[in-house]
């Protein structure tokens, strides 16, 4: 009699070549489970043990995963869209125009480059709404919140320096009022303005530079702390849920509500 | 009691060479970020000269205002002279234009209107338009130097031809 499909995937999960590479070996016992997510480079950043409960929508709106969702397509969009934009200036307005009406397929990865990058911006508010008005930003986790808070400025840097990439009127006004805000820190303004834009206008350095940090600097930068983010999830006892929290937590976290439900 | 004495001023050899290797690293670490400032800032920039040619003094008639979009500067001839202002809004930096219908500069991107002297009538501009130094060369055309203000309504700040 043939082998079911499932019976072929167990006997590649039984070869030496996939015990190589998978230690934990197969079964589906706690053990196993656990040390399947242990034991991957990727999956061991996160809890081996989740509540039930924390994976229903109502926990969490799941909003952090789907900001990392459109942060994913946002990388396999961008790549793509990198093999046909030159970042000078002659150039870069018409391979933009070449994306929409020439390239195949083209329209639809700056399309989806786009909305991607609006819905993410949207997402990481709604996520830091979330948590703050659950009160999940509290003791253990005020560390990663502030990680939150530097990974919220390094969407809306990506954000901020993607737009001048078209290299259109619309672009070029943006960055010279967003740039003109940057020379009104007090002291080094001016200094950072020209630094930022290398030259005293929005040019062909400018846009080097503002591509050099959209496509290297800015996304490994958030790589980097998006790691670290949820890593801290983990060490700081899973996904916040009320119930789980230590007794003092909670009875502090209760007595603060009713404080505030009496106008104290 | 030579113990005491040790603690308070003596560094043993492992401290010693422990503050040698933490004082190079910071030397190097600050040299990096100079030596990375430096880089960062270009030498030599491609930009336009700041002295624009506006041409003969007769293309604009009495009574005019003259945008230059490409340089960002007004060429305006009134009843004292010509004069010269920045059309750089000095909110964030957008191009103002000229509004003949009002009798005012207004700026597009956030609504800040200025006189035609660059007088400022309503922000959010915190400056009204500076002026720009203009003067007649010797073929006898008009020239802008963008990167000198002169004093508004001013004597000097006017060409007569």
């Amino acid at each position: 009699m043939a082998k079911t499909i499932d019976q072929h995937f167990e006997d590649l999960r039984g070869t030496r070549v996939w015990r190589s590479i998978f230690r934990s070996g197969t079964g589906s016992s706690t053990l196993k489970r656990a040390l399947a997510i242990q034991q991957n480079v990727f999956l061991h950043l996160f809890s081996t043990k989740v509540r039930t409960r924390m994976l229903s929508v109502s926990a969490t709106w799941y909003l952090g995963t789907l900001t990392l969702g459109t942060f994913l397509i946002l990388v396999a969009t961008g790549i793509p869209l990198m093999f046909y934009y030159h970042p000078s200036a002659p150039q870069a307005y018409a391979d933009t125009k070449d994306l929409e009406f020439v390239v195949s397929s083209g329209l639809f990865l700056r399309n989806l480059h786009r909305w991607s990058a609006h819905a993410m911006v949207f997402l990481v508010f709604a996520h830091m709404f979330k948590v703050f008005y659950r009160g999940a930003y509290r003791t253990p986790r005020e560390f990663n919140w502030v990680i939150g808070v530097i990974l919220l400025l390094l969407t809306l840097l990506l954000s901020y320096t993607g737009y001048l990439l078209p290299w259109d009127q619309l672009a070029y006004w943006a960055i010279t009022v967003g740039s003109n805000i940057a020379s009104a820190v007090p002291v080094m303004g001016e200094k950072i303005h020209f630094l930022l834009l290398g030259g005293n206008a929005v040019n062909a350095n400018a846009l080097l530079r503002f591509y050099v940090l959209h496509c290297m600097i800015l996304p490994l930068a958030a790589m980097f702390f998006v790691a670290i983010h949820f890593w801290r999830i983990r060490k700081d006892g899973g996904l916040y849920s009320h119930d789980s929290e230590p007794a003092t937590v909670r009875a502090n976290a209760d007595a603060a509500a009713t404080n505030a439900k009496e106008g104290k | 009691m030579a113990d005491e004495i040790k603690e308070n001023d003596d560094v043993n050899r492992r401290q010693f060479f422990a503050k040698l290797g933490l004082g190079s690293l910071s030397i190097a670490a600050a040299g990096t970020a100079a030596f990375a400032y430096q880089y960062l800032e270009p030498n030599v920039l491609f930009e336009p000269s700041p002295v624009v040619n506006a041409g003969k003094p007769d293309r604009y008639p009495l009574g005019s205002v003259t945008i230059d979009v490409n340089s960002g500067i007004y060429i305006i001839h009134s009843d004292e002279g010509y004069f010269s202002l920045s059309a750089v809004c000095t909110h964030l930096g957008c191009m103002t234009a000229w509004k003949p219908e009002l009798n005012m500069i207004a700026c597009p991107c956030h609504g800040s209107k200025f006189e035609q002297s660059g007088k400022k009538i309503e922000g959010p501009a915190p400056k009204p338009l500076p002026w720009k130094r203009i003067w007649l060369n010797d073929d006898g055309d008009l020239l802008v130097d963008r990167s000198t203000d002169v004093p508004p309504l001013a004597r000097d700040s006017f060409v007569r031809v």
